[in-house]
C-alpha cells in the first residue's frame, strides 16, 4: 500500500483514469467506474461534512435525489438545455440546504442525524406522492443524455471521461479547501465545537457552509445520475442510500483526502465482487449470502482499521509526512471508536 | 504488537480474497452446465436478471427457479440445434443501479439475449443499456411503459401481461353487467400507480365514471377511512389494485363495513397468501387472473390446458409446490427466447426479429402474437376471471 502517497497519488489515479478506456473495451467496467464517481463525487462532500466540520447527515440520498429529479423535471417536462438542467441540480438542493441547514445544524449528534433522516423521508415521499410532477412511483423515463452544444455524452466512454474530469476538478478544489483557513477551522469544529468558538471561529457559518457544499455536490451527482441512467424513479433515494453514502465515507476515512474515492471503490467494487464470487464458492447461494459476507468484510475492516481505508498509507509509513495535528485527531478518533 | 497483528490479518484477508478469485476464474467456465461438451459444439449463452432478494424477492425466487429446471431440461435434451444453453442469472437486490450493472455484466459475457427483472423499476432503468447495446431483453414485470412506445423500444419484449390487458378484462365484465359508476383504490407503488393510470383512461373509453378514487400505502393497517368514502358514494362496484397484505386488510375492512357492492380486485391478489390473510372476507371477491392457477377448470378445448399442466407437473415434481404466474413469466420469456434462437442463430439482431414475428405461441400467461406495434403480444383472450368461492378459485364465465 506504499503507493497511497500524498506525491505520487494523485498523478497516478489521473494517470490510471486517462489511460483505463485505452486498455478496456469493457463497458461493464467502464460502467462500475462511473457509478464509483458519481458516489465519490456525493461522498467527497459529505466527507467534508461529516469528516471536517464533525456533523453527521443521514439525508443525503434526498439531495442525490433532488439533483435527480430537477434534471428529470426540467428537461422532460420544461424541455430545458441539458447543461442548464445540471446546473440546477447542483443549486437547487444548494438553496434547500441552505434552508434547512439554519435550524437543523443548531441541533448536534445523534439530533441531528435523527433531523436529517427525517428530512430524507419527507423527500422521499415527496417523490413519490408528487404524481404529475414526479410521475409518482412509477417515476420518469425518457431523460435525454446531456449535451454540450452538437457534443452528446451517449456512451459510456464519453460520460467516463465527464465524470472523471469532473472528479479531477472537485478533488483539486477540496484539496486546496482542506489546506486553507477554513479546512483548518472546519477541524477545529470537529474537534471541540466550543474551543473552535473561543478560537474566534464562527463555527455556525462555517457548519452551514459545509452543509451546502455537501448538498451541492450530491446534487450535482443526482443530476449526472439522471444523464447516465435515463431513468429515475424514488427507490434509489430512499433512506437506504443516505446510509449507504455515510458508510462510503466510513469505510473511505474521515477526514482524509483519498477517503471518499476508497470508500465509494471499496462499496461498489466489494458488492460487484460478491456478486460473481459468491455463486461460484457457494453454488445455488442467493442475493442474501452476497449481503451476508459483504456485512462481515467491512465489519472486519472497521474492527483492524477503524480510521478507514484513506489511513492506511498513515499507518505503513507513520513517519512521514505526519503533520504534528494529524497524527494525533486520528488517534483520538480511533479510541473513539474504539470504545462505541 | 497490535499493529503487527492487525496487518497480518489484513493480509491474510486480501490472500484470500485474491485466492477466491483465482479459484473463482479457474472453474468459472464450467459454471451450471449439465452435460456439457457432449457435442462439442459451442454453447449459447443467455442472461437473466432477477429480483432474487430485496423487496421483491417473492418475485424472483420462483422465475429463478423456473429457469434453472427449464435450462436443466433444455440441455438434457441437447440444447438448442445440438448447442447447449448456458444460463447465467443475476440477482438486482430489487435494486435499479444494481440491475443496470448486472445487465452490463451480462452483456459483457456475450448472452445472446437478457431476460428480466422481475418488477417494473428495475427493467425500466435497464432499458437505455439494453437499447444502446441492442441486446434483446424479454422483462417480466407488469408496467406497460416498458414496452411502450415500441418505437423507443425496438429491443425490448414482455411476457406479463400489461396493466392494460387486466383492465380491458375488469371494464368487459363492468359493462356486462351494466354497472357505470365506481370507485377505485389503489396502492400507492409502481404497480398501484400503472394500475390506476390504465383504469382510468379504460374507463374513459368506456363511459364508466370513477366517483371515489384513493390509495392506501403498502404497509397500512386499516382502510376504513377510504373505504367509508366508497361507501358514502354512489358506486355501484369497488375496483382495488394491490397486492397483499394491504389488499387483503382492505377486503376485511370492506366486509366489516357491511358494504355489498361487487368488489373486484387486480391480478397482484392471485395467491393463497391473499386468501389466507383475509381471514374468509375474500368469499365472493372477483378477480382477472391467468389460467395458471384455474388451470384444472379450464375445458380442455382451451390451447393452453396441455402447456399449463405440463409446467404444473414439473415444477410440482422438482420443487413440490405448484408454480405461481411469476414463474410462468420466466417460462414464456425462456421458450420465446428459445424459439427465436433456433430459428436465427446466434445473432442478436436476428433473434430480436424472429421475437418480433412471434405468432401463436402458446404459453403460460396467455398465447402470444407479437408485433412490431405491441411487444407483449397478449389479449384479454389469455386472461380469465375468477370468483373466490370456499377459499378457492372458481372460473366465472
Amino acid at each position: 500500500m506504499a503507493f497511497i502517497n500524498k506525491n505520487h497519488f494523485w498523478p497516478g489515479i489521473i494517470l490510471f483514469l486517462l489511460i483505463i478506456p485505452l486498455i478496456t473495451n469493457s463497458n461493464y467496467l467502464l460502467s462500475i467506474l462511473i457509478i464509483i464517481g458519481l458516489y465519490t463525487i456525493i461522498v467527497q462532500g459529505l466527507g467534508i461534512l461529516m469528516g471536517y466540520a464533525g456533523q453527521i447527515s443521514f439525508g443525503h440520498a434526498a439531495f442525490f435525489g433532488l439533483g435527480a429529479y430537477t434534471v428529470a423535471i426540467l428537461t422532460t417536462r420544461f424541455h430545458s438545455p441539458t447543461v442548464l438542467a445540471l446546473l440546477g441540480a447542483a443549486l437547487l438542493p444548494g438553496v434547500i440546504a441552505a434552508l434547512i441547514g439554519r435550524p437543523t445544524l443548531k441541533l448536534q449528534e445523534l439530533y441531528l442525524a435523527l433531523a436529517t433522516l427525517g428530512f430524507g423521508l419527507l423527500v422521499h415521499i415527496g417523490f413519490t406522492e408528487g404524481m404529475e410532477l414526479t410521475g409518482g412511483p412509477s417515476g420518469i423515463a425518457g431523460i435525454p443524455y446531456l449535451s454540450v452544444g452538437s457534443f452528446v455524452f451517449d456512451s459510456d466512454i464519453k460520460f467516463f471521461y465527464l465524470v472523471a474530469g469532473i472528479l479531477i476538478l472537485l478533488s483539486a478544489g477540496i484539496k486546496g479547501l482542506i489546506e486553507s483557513r477554513v479546512g483548518r477551522a472546519l477541524r477545529a469544529i470537529r474537534e471541540s465545537e466550543h474551543a473552535a468558538e473561543t478560537a474566534g471561529i464562527d463555527t455556525a457559518a462555517l457548519k452551514l457552509q459545509a452543509f451546502i457544499f455537501s448538498a451541492l455536490l450530491a446534487g450535482l451527482a443526482g443530476g449526472l445520475y439522471a444523464y447516465y441512467i435515463t431513468f429515475i424513479s424514488p427507490s434509489p433515494f430512499s433512506f437506504h442510500a443516505s446510509v449507504q453514502f455515510v458508510l462510503m465515507a466510513v469505510v473511505g476515512g474521515l477526514g482524509t483526502f483519498v477517503g471518499p474515492l476508497l470508500g465509494a471503490a471499496m462499496v461498489v467494487a466489494l458488492g460487484e465482487f460478491l456478486r460473481w464470487a459468491i455463486p461460484v464458492v457457494i453454488p445455488n447461494a442467493g442475493g442474501e449470502y452476497q449481503i451476508i459476507f459483504f456485512g462481515l468484510i467491512l465489519v472486519v475492516l472497521m474492527i483492524f482499521q477503524p480510521e478507514g481505508l484513506g489511513a492506511l498509507g498513515k499507518r505503513l509509513k507513520p513517519a512521514t509526512q505526519k503533520l504534528p495535528g494529524e497524527g494525533y485527531s486520528t488517534k483520538i478518533e480511533a479510541e473513539k471508536e474504539g470504545g462505541l | 504488537m497490535k499493529r503487527s497483528l492487525r496487518k497480518s490479518v489484513m493480509a491474510s484477508l486480501l490472500i484470500l480474497l485474491l485466492a477466491t478469485s483465482v479459484l473463482a476464474s479457474g472453474c468459472g467456465s464450467s459454471g451450471d452446465s449439465d452435460g456439457e461438451g457432449v457435442t462439442g459444439e459451442e454453447q449459447y449463452k443467455i442472461g437473466a436478471v432477477l429480483d432474487i432478494s430485496g423487496k421483491a424477492s417473492s418475485l424472483g425466487t420462483p422465475e429463478r427457479d423456473t429457469l434453472q429446471m427449464m435450462v436443466k431440461q433444455l440441455n438434457t435434451q441437447g440444447g438448442i440445434n445440438g448447442h447447449q444453453v448456458d444460463l447465467t442469472i443475476l440477482d438486482n437486490k430489487s435494486d435499479e443501479t444494481e440491475a443496470v450493472l448486472a445487465a452490463k455484466t451480462l452483456i459483457e459475457k456475450d448472452v445472446l439475449a437478457v431476460l428480466g427483472c422481475s418488477s417494473s423499476g428495475p427493467s425500466m432503468a435497464m432499458l437505455n443499456t439494453v437499447q444502446n447495446e441492442k441486446v434483446p431483453m424479454i422483462s417480466l414485470a407488469a408496467a406497460s411503459s416498458i414496452v411502450e412506445p415500441v418505437s423507443e423500444r425496438q429491443w425490448v419484449f414482455k411476457t406479463a401481461q400489461s396493466d392494460k390487458v387486466t383492465v380491458g378484462k375488469i371494464t368487459n365484465y363492468l359493462r356486462e353487467q351494466n354497472i357505470n359508476k365506481v370507485a377505485f383504490l389503489y396502492m400507492n407503488n409502481a404497480y398501484g400507480d400503472g394500475g390506476r393510470k390504465a383504469f382510468s383512461e379504460a374507463a374513459k373509453e368506456n363511459n364508466i365514471e370513477v366517483l371515489v378514487e384513493d390509495k392506501f400505502e403498502a404497509s397500512d393497517k386499516d382502510m376504513t377511512p377510504q373505504l367509508t368514502r366508497v361507501k358514502a358514494s354512489q358506486a355501484e362496484a369497488l375496483i382495488i389494485w394491490a397486492i397483499p397484505p394491504s389488499a387483503s386488510i382492505a377486503t376485511k375492512n370492506f366486509k366489516d363495513l357491511g358494504l355489498t357492492i361487487p368488489l373486484i380486485h387486480s391480478h397482484g391478489v392471485g395467491n393463497q397468501k391473499f386468501i389466507d390473510l383475509a381471514q374468509g372476507a375474500a368469499e365472493g371477491v372477483i378477480l382477472p387472473i391467468g389460467k395458471l392457477t384455474v388451470a384444472q377448470q379450464i375445458p380442455d378445448t382451451d390451447p393452453q390446458k396441455e402447456v399449463l399442466q405440463t409446467y404444473i407437473n414439473n415444477y410440482t415434481q422438482k420443487y413440490g409446490s405448484p408454480p405461481d404466474s411469476f414463474g410462468g413469466y420466466a417460462w414464456d420469456a425462456f421458450n420465446l427466447v428459445v424459439n427465436a434462437i433456433e430459428k436465427a442463430g446466434p445473432d442478436r439482431a436476428a433473434i430480436r426479429d424472429e421475437l418480433e414475428k412471434t405468432q401463436g405461441f402458446t404459453g403460460i400467461s396467455g398465447v402470444f402474437n407479437i408485433s412490431a406495434q405491441d411487444h407483449n403480444g397478449l389479449d384479454e383472450e389469455s386472461m380469465v376471471l375468477v370468483q373466490i368461492k370456499d377459499g378457492k378459485w372458481q372460473l366465472l364465465e
